[in-house]
């Protein structure tokens, strides 16, 4: 196939999510988010965020009762040891009860 | 009708280029002392303290960081120049490729001088042949003035092409000999030679990123569009180098209308019209060819002098056209690829393997490290290949010229 | 005012689905940089994992403008980049340079040093991760003594790392700061301190390794805490030539003790084997630099 229509004569990229493609595929653990012990749900308004200031993808939102894109979050596990509340915890990817 | 002005000024090569970059409104200078390169620099500097020269004169620390300086900036739209020679193009190599794979119109003079080891500060060609196969135009002058002209030339053809052009000058010979140039107006370079536009896309507002990790195959990107692989970036590079003879032609052609005299494009003949016997070279060497041929005329010998003005893209075509009447060609290369034979020597061989054209080529090794070559000794290699030649006996060796080992 | 987590703007500009690995520490800090500076700059990113992160064409993991350059150029291109933009009327833009511990106290070297020489109008970045990760974790001139890397393998580095930022001060620029993205609102703070300084910024940030260090991916924040906490990392920041403490470095200055080297040591498996004389050189080396930094600090208070 060719590729002259991509019109560049240099290499040149253009910003994508996804860049290395469906990186949700490389965890074997998830975070699971339980909202009763959620320090912002609890307290109806933003609070704390810091699972999503310490997530290195940038794939938890902020928001209160958040929510991980689980397309490309890498189970990396860091969510839940910063959690102050014990909300996160890692399961693993192929449980029988995963959400 | 007005009179015409000439500004004949008595100066070096390197004030000559200096002269022309500061003509060409180029915007970042980025350079590091090397003898013979220094005075251009010392010029630029000058030209930009005394406010005659709006650029931004950046004070490296090293070559390897000037072209650094200039791949930055041409890339974000500045027109730029930097100047070196031996080591100092040496030290600078991974940039040197890096400049072409990017494609950014970098005009650079490199100022002939022998490679170390051991150190010598005189002349020679082999520092920008052994950049050859990065990917530049390599285009090589015979006097100041052409120093002049091509370094104007090096602009437009290189914001053409998108390819980096390395304008060559023989090292004392040239760079630091005076020699009428006649400096071309202001007003006739900003007619030659219009703003740069750069192709290379930095700015916030369209986020891109250049030259990343390419992988070996193609790939799409985020729109679905299949995107080159290497090989196919570097098929454009190769063939962006392969047509650039058209606007390397047409500059020259374009140049000379506007300022009276051109240098012959791709190659360039003197005497050769009814030459049966060709002296080829490069750079300053064919001036003293020259001499050799108006002495050898007188002799009634049909030889004249084959003028090789652009090195890269290597102008086959024309050169078969150059030696197609010749019965033999005595090429003079001021470098050596080791372990074979003078570059140009070599080239030409190829150019001719399938063209059907067969002169005898005979390569001689000349002047290395700053060895003079006198016209008497090139008059002596020529007559032998010409005897040679007559005995039905051609040399096909390489010989080196006054050595004296 | 020290931002709060809270308050950081919530604009991401790098991209998920990046090739950097799970866990990376790089990743936490260059979310939080981005968001400091604000798309309105460039970046010139020599060989690296950054390089990585960046993406391969065609794809960019990145929402700001980036251009690739060879190893030891990177504050070579950003010298570039400034005159360039200044030719072509575009200054505003912020120029920041961002490499590794390799190409930054290596091969880097030159090129940075000359930059800061010349005051540079551009901020650098160096992300630490002590020795070249990119390439599989050959130790660096950043590399802590006695750590195991795969051209130290048997007994781990002889000799102590080189303090880059020091050697940034005897440059005599603006302004310099050490960090960690375990600590991201002093990282936010600090890049956003640098944007509106002129004149060259250099900026050192702490990258723990999950790969390179070898200790679990989740853990890189906690690791990233403990090295703050022996004093392996000290946070501070030299504005003018001023010594300031700052985030938990000021407050275990002013409140607390160091936690002794040999706790951060023992939960990395790059130190596995390390021998007690090591750990002492290296504790003594901490104390020392610690006893300079509360003089410091102090005097400027």
């Amino acid at each position: 196939m060719a590729t002259r229509d991509c019109g560049q004569e240099s290499a040149m990229s253009t910003p994508c999510i996804g860049e290395a493609g469906h990186t949700g595929d490389w965890r074997s653990v998830r975070p699971k988010f339980d909202e009763t012990k959620c320090l912002a749900v609890k307290a109806g308004r933003p609070a704390c965020f810091q699972c999503w200031a310490y997530c290195p993808e940038g794939v938890i939102k902020k928001e209160i009762g958040t929510e991980v894109d689980l397309d490309y979050c890498k189970g990396c596990g860091i969510c839940a040891e910063v959690c102050p509340a014990g909300a996160i915890t890692m399961v693993p990817e192929n449980a029988e009860d995963a959400e | 009708m007005g009179t015409k002005k000439h500004h004949i000024s008595i100066i070096t090569g390197n004030d000559a280029a200096a002269e022309a970059v500061k003509l060409c409104g180029v915007q970042v200078v980025a350079a590091y002392p090397i003898t013979p390169q220094s005075s251009v620099v010392e010029a630029l500097s000058k030209y930009v303290e005394q406010g005659i020269m709006n650029a931004e004169f950046v004070t490296v620390e090293s070559e390897h960081s000037a072209l650094g300086v200039c791949i930055a900036a041409s890339t974000v739209g500045a027109r730029v120049f930097t100047a070196t020679s031996a080591n100092g193009l040496a030290y600078m190599c991974e940039q040197v490729h890096w400049a072409a794979g990017a494609r950014l119109p970098i005009v650079m003079c490199c100022v002939n001088r022998a490679m170390a080891a051991p150190w010598s500060v005189l002349n020679d060609q082999q520092d920008s042949m052994t950049m050859r196969d990065a990917g530049w135009i390599q285009i090589f002058c015979r006097n100041n003035q052409e120093i002049h002209d091509t370094v104007i030339q090096a602009f437009k053809i290189a914001e053409t092409v998108h390819v980096p052009v390395m304008v060559c000058y023989d090292g004392y010979i040239l760079s630091h000999t005076v020699m009428p140039v006649e400096l071309v107006s202001q007003e006739k370079v900003d007619a030659f030679l219009p703003k740069y536009v750069p192709h290379t896309i930095l700015d916030p507002s369209h986020p891109r990123n250049l030259n990343p990790v390419t992988l070996a195959d193609p790939r799409k990107d985020g729109s679905g569009t299949l995107c080159h692989g290497y090989m196919e970036l570097r098929y454009l590079h190769q063939e962006a180098l392969l047509n650039s003879p058209a606007a390397i032609v047409a500059a020259d052609k374009e140049f000379g209308k506007l300022v009276g005299r051109n240098w012959g494009g791709m190659v360039w003949g003197y005497r050769n019209e009814d030459a049966e016997i060709l002296l080829m070279a490069a750079g300053s060497l064919t001036m003293e060819l020259s001499v050799a041929v108006d002495a050898m005329r007188e002799e009634g010998i049909k030889v004249g002098v084959l003028g090789l003005r652009v090195y890269r893209p290597f102008p086959n075509k024309e050169l078969v056209e150059a030696v197609r009447k010749a019965k033999l060609v005595a090429v003079f290369d001021k470098s050596l690829s080791y372990g074979n034979e003078g570059p140009i020597c070599a080239d030409l061989k190829s150019a001719l393997y399938t063209s059907g054209v067969s002169p005898v080529v005979h390569g001689y090794i000349t002047g290395l490290g700053g060895r003079d070559v006198k016209y008497r000794h090139l008059i002596e290699a020529a007559k032998k290949s010409i005897a040679a030649l007559n005995n039905g006996n051609p040399v096909k060796e390489t010989e080196w010229v006054n050595v004296q080992i | 005012m020290a931002t709060k987590i809270l308050d950081l703007p919530e604009e991401e500009y790098m991209l998920p689905g990046n090739r950097a690995c799970a866990g990376c520490s790089l990743g936490i800090g260059f979310r939080h940089i981005l968001k400091a500076l604000g798309g309105n700059c460039i970046f010139t990113v020599p060989a690296s994992c950054l390089t990585v992160l960046g993406g391969m064409y065609p794809t960019s993991s990145v929402k700001v403008p980036w251009m690739n350059v060879v190893f030891p150029s990177s504050a070579a291109a950003a010298s570039g980049l400034v005159a360039g933009l200044k030719a072509t009327g575009r200054e505003d833009i912020t120029v920041v340079a961002m490499a590794g511990d390799g190409g930054t106290a290596d091969i880097g070297i030159q090129a940075l040093s000359g930059a800061a020489e010349r005051n540079t109008n551009f901020i650098y970045i160096c992300y630490d991760n002590e020795a070249y990760m990119n390439t599989g974790t050959q130790r660096s001139g950043s590399t802590p003594i006695g750590a195991r890397t795969t051209t130290t393998p048997a007994f781990g580095k002889q000799q102590q790392a080189k303090d880059v930022p020091k050697i940034l001060e005897a440059h005599g620029i603006p302004y310099i700061a050490t960090s960690c993205p375990s600590f991201p609102t002093d990282l936010y703070d600090k890049v956003k301190k640098a944007v509106g300084i002129k004149g060259t910024r250099y900026m050192h940030m702490c990258a723990p390794c999950p790969s390179g260090w070898q200790f679990p991916a989740k853990d890189t924040v906690e690791i990233g805490r403990m090295a703050v906490e022996c004093g392996a990392v000290v946070l501070y920041e030299i504005e003018d030539g001023v010594f300031r403490l700052t985030s938990r470095s000021k407050k275990l200055a002013e409140q607390g003790e160091l936690q002794p080297v040999r706790e951060y040591v023992s939960v990395q498996g790059r130190f596995k084997g390390i021998e007690d004389e090591t750990i002492e050189a290296m504790q003594s080396w901490i104390n020392k630099r610690w006893t300079e930094c509360i003089k410091r600090d102090a005097e400027n208070r």
